[in-house]
């Protein structure tokens, strides 16, 4: 289960609360349906031995994808269309993007281009 | 930035030429001696008359030292470096320059730069660099290597000057990569080596440099250049040629006609043989074993022979 963000306001403290107590205002079910479908929880890409994983993963739009290098080796992640591009992560750091538009978006890595991976973005 | 031909008739292999690029030194590592191959004709030193002529020398290349490097093997690379100059120094004959063949720092930070050149600048020779692709992670994607190296250079920072008889080309394939590819060269930096070779005497020794292996050692992990063969086409012609690259932190050479490639060892950390391991990280030894797969080498040129001589000697 995807850690929440610290509450910010008084609906997402409620959003909080119902989730902890598994109590659901009426009022509160569509905001929570749309932040607890499956498929736009942020998801984690690895970086492992010069391999990412997962190398392909199916998201809807507006989820977060979060890279970790694990390697003891620097990454980065570039978009195949330059749409996207990280800094440079050494080991243990974090890159995160939002895709918010549906589309399949192939990244690499610019250091290691023989590193390939796919993100692709449907509505579920 | 001062964009000049070292190589071309006219700016070209000047004297003030050769020097602006000394400016841009600040590496050691492997030593190459280079010899003269067939010097009868009118060299390019003579037609542009330049005092240079063939002769005898030896030179270096150091490849690898990723200044800034501190996880297994090897928790200070800028150790090692400076073991490696202290190598160079203890050197029976004095080479002419060094060349680096790129990834001089980990991370391309400014104070990875300043440490690597400090280090280097103790051996009180001239320093060509090429980069590798960890000099190229600055936000401007290399701009920070150019604002240091790139005085003199074409494009991305390719060059070339000739030393006593010797062509030497200063190539870059770690800037533009393509997903899925390897190594890059790019048509700019082709057409200009092209132009770059086009009116030499074929038999000219030529040395190109690059950090990347421009022959394929093991594709799966990337090491080659993509559009290597187009460069060596312009190469063939030529009665001597030695191709310097590192980036595989290990030695591994091939002749293919009239062409001698050869790896250097890293100066930081050897990384496994192709394949044989789960990927191209860091070899993690025994801290006994470390300094014996680190190293630099030694090109010896000596007039009126065919081939320039390597030979590699470890930190050991
Ligand atoms: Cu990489």
């Amino acid at each position: 289960m995807p850690k929440l963000p610290a509450a910010r306001s008084p609906l997402a403290m409620h959003l909080a609360l119902a989730l902890t107590f598994g109590f659901m205002p009426a009022a509160l079910l569509p905001v929570l349906a749309a932040a607890a479908a499956p498929a736009s929880a942020p998801v984690t890409v690895k970086i492992d031995n010069f391999v990412f994983g997962p190398a392909a993963i199916t998201v809807a739009p507006g989820t977060t994808v979060t890279w970790v290098n694990e390697d003891d080796i620097p990454h980065n992640i570039v978009a195949d269309d330059k749409s996207f591009r990280s800094k440079v992560l050494d080991t243990d750091e974090k890159f995160s993007f939002t895709f918010t538009k549906p589309g399949e978006y192939g990244y690499f890595c610019g250091l290691h281009p023989h590193m390939t991976g796919k993100v692709i973005v449907k509505a579920g | 930035m001062d964009h000049h031909d070292h190589s071309g008739p006219k700016a070209g292999a000047d004297r003030r030429g050769f020097l602006k690029c000394m400016g841009g030194w600040a590496g050691a590592g492997a030593l190459y001696s280079v010899s003269g191959g067939v010097m009868s004709s009118i060299g390019l030193d003579q037609a542009i008359g330049a005092p240079a002529k063939a002769a005898s020398f030896t030179f270096l290349q150091v490849s690898d030292s990723h200044v800034g490097f501190n996880k297994p093997a090897n928790p200070d690379a800028a150790a090692t470096y400076k073991e490696a100059v202290g190598k160079i120094l203890a050197l029976p004959k004095k080479p002419d320059f060094i060349i680096h063949t790129g990834d001089i720092t980990q991370l391309s930070k400014d104070q990875e730069f300043d440490d690597a050149d400090q280090i280097i600048k103790a051996t009180r020779l001239p320093v060509f660099h090429v980069p590798g692709e960890h000099d190229m992670l600055d936000e401007g994607q290399g701009k920070a290597y150019l604002g240091r190296f790139g005085k003199g250079t074409q494009g991305q920072g390719w060059y070339s000057f000739d030393h006593k008889g010797v062509h030497f080309v200063g190539l870059i394939n770690v800037a533009n990569l393509k997903p899925g590819g390897m190594g890059s060269l790019g048509g700019d930096q082709l057409e200009w080596l092209e132009r770059d070779l086009a009116h030499r005497p074929a038999s000219q020794p030529i040395v190109v440099f690059a950090h990347i292996p421009l022959w394929t050692v093991y594709a799966d992990w990337g090491w080659g250049t993509d559009d290597a063969a187009q460069a060596l086409s312009y190469l063939k012609r030529f009665g001597s040629v030695t191709v310097l690259n590192g980036h595989i932190h290990q030695i591994t050479q091939k002749v293919e006609g009239n062409v001698a490639f050869h790896t250097a060892r890293s100066t930081a950390f050897p990384q496994p043989v192709g394949g044989q391991g789960p990927s191209p990280g860091p070899l993690k030894v025994p801290t006994e074993q470390l300094h014996s797969m680190l190293g630099i080498t030694t090109a010896s040129v000596v007039h009126g022979k065919h081939d320039i001589a390597l030979v590699d000697d470890t930190l050991a």
